[in-house]
């Protein structure tokens, strides 16, 4: 019989005692899902949590964006930027303008390629307020997940509007991204690890600087 | 037979390790490791109430986890039929295993079908239970652990003693004399002057396992969570290693424990709020990376899963330790435990130490081993466990479960000297007239002791007893006798 056979049949030997075959009635799972949090000012709120991993925060009017991602990139002491497909084109006009060396993925870059460049530029898809994470649903803006994980500076820009205040929140505004098999990854704060006495240091092997640009008003 | 040189440090075993109680002598007089996990177990749990108490209904969540897991288990055939068939949709090929052999030699067949003869790992218990490194060792694979406890671990020829933070037992010191002599045999060595600042340390780790990941063409990993209704797989890390693996490999094998499904996508939400407050104290791990399959053009094209039993049936087919499969790994129960603050995790005989080990080791691989039937009394009972879990298993109630099942696995082999003195008891105790020729004895060695209290003395078993112990001699007089005749006569 195959392993497949062989492991199904002893669950099922196992669970022998279970006679409800519906497992929602089985049982019932007190809970209601995707709930907001009552939180009186869910931007703050988010800055706050974020800035408490170490992470810059700055805010800005849309109109400001290109100047504050240009001011953080600088802030970073970072030259070289990794531009997604899919990012405003006036910021990449402006980062061009102001001198920056601009790499596409287009033909494809190495991963030793992108291991050389100081940073990445990117959007988002969602904040989470209460835990300070911020969601890459990997669509328009923010590339393949490895353009985000090399380069050791990642500015990523959250629209308020993508601000939620909490993880139950968050997870409903991905489910249709995770359905579409679209990869996810959440940020809270920079690459980190307490593995020697439990001392925190900040950065081991994905960017260990995380640089937020807050924009104001929706899309 | 020829014996080739090793590719990877040749790790500690457990093999020869002794049951609990006698291992457990030996790392007590550990001042160093004592030293070590007292103030690494005291800074988290510190965290973990922080990061608990700022959750309002940090108690409803706990409840939704363990009826979420539950449900998963009393319906595991279902949903994993339904998540093999969502993930075989997104391009995932998917593996079964009976048990560790099998597991092993569907990853090694996979790494010799791709031609590699190099793995990186992201740190997982499932390939710690199943001793994956060695196996593949032992096929010509070298497996890089890059997770930097386990690296502390690999490179210092150690085994792992805590879930969470397996190097949880080393200091700064400790660890620097591990990369100073170590990471030079295996690949690019630690700074010449590298002193024992952990951002240091971490430094040099980084730059020792870049070089591994950038040529990798192959990971392993272990899963957080599995969805059932989509196929997606969850990884929760801090350092960024997973992420490496996760992406930048073109094959990636995933071993994850069959118990790791959950019914649908919005259960996370109550997972990822509960893991990282209850294992780091953190409101969230610094990365969580979730992926569906085969992105055309954007990390690994070649997905596998292994789907583990390896005993996890035995721990289901017992409606009362079924509860232990509800464990997400967060070690909470470690860092709570009296015992494991002072014993460490290799006293535990294997990778799960502390309360979740004392019961899961027994129920995975059953109550042959001397050491499986000691671990279920690894505990006070004190019951702190039992609050911190995340997914409130009742730890106490299957510690005595399995307290129970060792003594009736040990006496069924051999009748001990206690129920031979039971029998004898239940003998006297079964008739009055039993008892009072018993107690005849006992006058006569009360009248021959006149008073005075017993000290230490060279019987067997009493003399032992009798060591810590003094006792006052028989009475001269049995309670029968004094009743008939200071009570008698107010009849």
């Amino acid at each position: 019989m195959s392993a497949r056979e062989d492991v199904l049949q002893l669950i099922r030997r196992a669970t022998a005692d279970v006679t409800e075959r519906n497992p929602d009635v089985d049982v019932p799972v007190e809970w209601t899902y995707g709930r907001a949090l009552p939180t009186a000012d869910v931007i703050a709120d988010f800055v706050e949590k974020v800035e408490d991993y170490k992470a810059a925060v700055r805010r800005c009017p849309e109109v400001g964006a290109a100047e504050t991602i240009i001011e953080a990139l600088s802030a970073l002491d970072a030259r070289s930027v990794v531009v997604p497909d899919g990012l405003p084109d006036a910021w990449v006009q402006a980062l061009s303008g102001a001198g920056f060396e601009l790499h596409r993925d287009e033909p494809v870059l190495s991963h030793a390629q992108l291991n050389s460049i100081d940073a990445v530029l990117t959007t988002a898809a969602v904040g989470m307020a209460d835990s300070g994470t911020i969601a890459l649903d990997h669509g328009d803006g923010q590339g393949r997940r490895a353009l985000t994980l090399l380069p050791d500076r990642h500015i990523v820009v959250v629209r308020e509007d993508q601000v939620v205040s909490d993880v139950p929140e968050g997870m409903a505004r991905l489910a249709p991204a995770l359905r579409a098999r679209r990869p996810v990854t959440w940020l809270s704060g920079g690459s980190a690890t307490s593995d020697i006495e439990l001392s925190r240091v900040e950065g081991v092997h994905g960017p260990r600087h995380l640089s937020v640009v807050l924009v104001a008003g929706a899309q | 037979m020829t014996t080739t040189a090793r590719r990877t440090p040749e790790p500690g075993t457990w093999l020869g390790i002794p049951a609990f109680p006698e291992a457990a002598k030996a790392e007590l007089a550990n001042d160093q490791q004592r030293g070590n996990l007292r103030h690494a177990t005291t800074t988290i749990r510190a965290k973990r109430v922080t990061r608990a108490s700022e959750v309002d209904d940090w108690e409803d969540l706990r409840t939704a986890a363990a009826q979420i897991k539950d449900r998963v288990a009393r319906h595991l055939d279902d949903y994993l039929i339904q998540a093999e068939k969502a993930m075989t949709e997104a391009g995932i090929t998917v593996h079964w295993a009976r048990d560790a052999a099998d597991a092993n030699a569907i990853v090694a067949d996979i790494a010799k079908a791709k031609g590699v003869d190099e793995v990186v790992k992201i740190k997982s218990m499932v390939t710690q239970e199943i001793d994956l490194n060695e196996h593949l060792e032992a096929e010509g694979i070298a497996a890089w652990e890059t997770d930097l406890a386990e690296l502390i671990v690999q490179l210092g020829h150690d085994l792992p003693s805590h879930i969470l933070v397996p190097a949880i037992h080393r200091n700064r010191t400790e660890v620097r004399e591990i990369f100073a002599r170590e990471m030079g045999l295996y690949g690019r060595p630690a700074p010449e002057n590298i002193t024992d600042e952990p951002a240091e340390l971490a430094e040099a780790a980084r730059l020792h396992l870049r070089e591994k990941f950038l040529r990798a063409k192959m990971a392993v990993s272990g899963g957080n969570f599995i969805v059932a209704d989509t196929g997606t797989l969850v990884i929760v890390e801090s350092e960024g290693n997973g992420r490496m693996c996760l992406t930048l490999p073109e094959t990636l094998v995933s071993v994850v424990g069959i118990e790791k499904v959950l019914p649908s996508l919005q259960d996370l939400e109550v997972f990822l709020k509960l893991l990282p407050r209850s294992s780091t104290g953190e409101r969230m791990n610094p990365y969580t990376s979730f992926w569906t399959g085969v992105t055309p053009g954007d990390g690994p094209q070649d997905l596998h899963v292994i789907l583990l039993d390896n005993g996890r049936t035995n721990v289901l087919a017992d409606p009362e330790g079924r509860a232990a499969l509800r464990c997400i790994r967060c070690s909470a129960c470690l860092n709570i435990c009296p015992v494991y603050e002072r014993v460490g995790g290799h006293a535990y005989g294997s990778p799960y130490p502390g309360p979740i080990g004392a019961i899961l080791g027994p129920q995975l691989r059953g109550l042959e081993g001397e050491n499986e039937r000691a671990l279920p009394f690894a505990s006070t009972l004190c019951g702190a466990c039992n609050d911190v879990c995340p997914v409130k298993i009742p730890f106490t109630d299957i510690l005595v479960h399995l307290r129970h099942k060792a003594v009736e696995h040990k006496t069924a082999h051999h009748p001990t000297g206690e129920q031979a003195l039971m029998k004898g008891a239940a003998w006297v105790m079964a008739d009055g007239s039993h008892l009072a020729t018993v107690q005849t004895g006992s006058r006569l060695a009360g009248r021959i002791f006149k008073n005075r209290w017993l000290g230490k003395m060279p019987i067997p078993l009493a003399g032992r007893w009798l060591r810590a112990r003094d006792v006052e001699a028989p009475p001269t007089q049995t309670f029968r006798q004094w009743w008939k005749k200071n009570q008698g006569d107010h009849r």
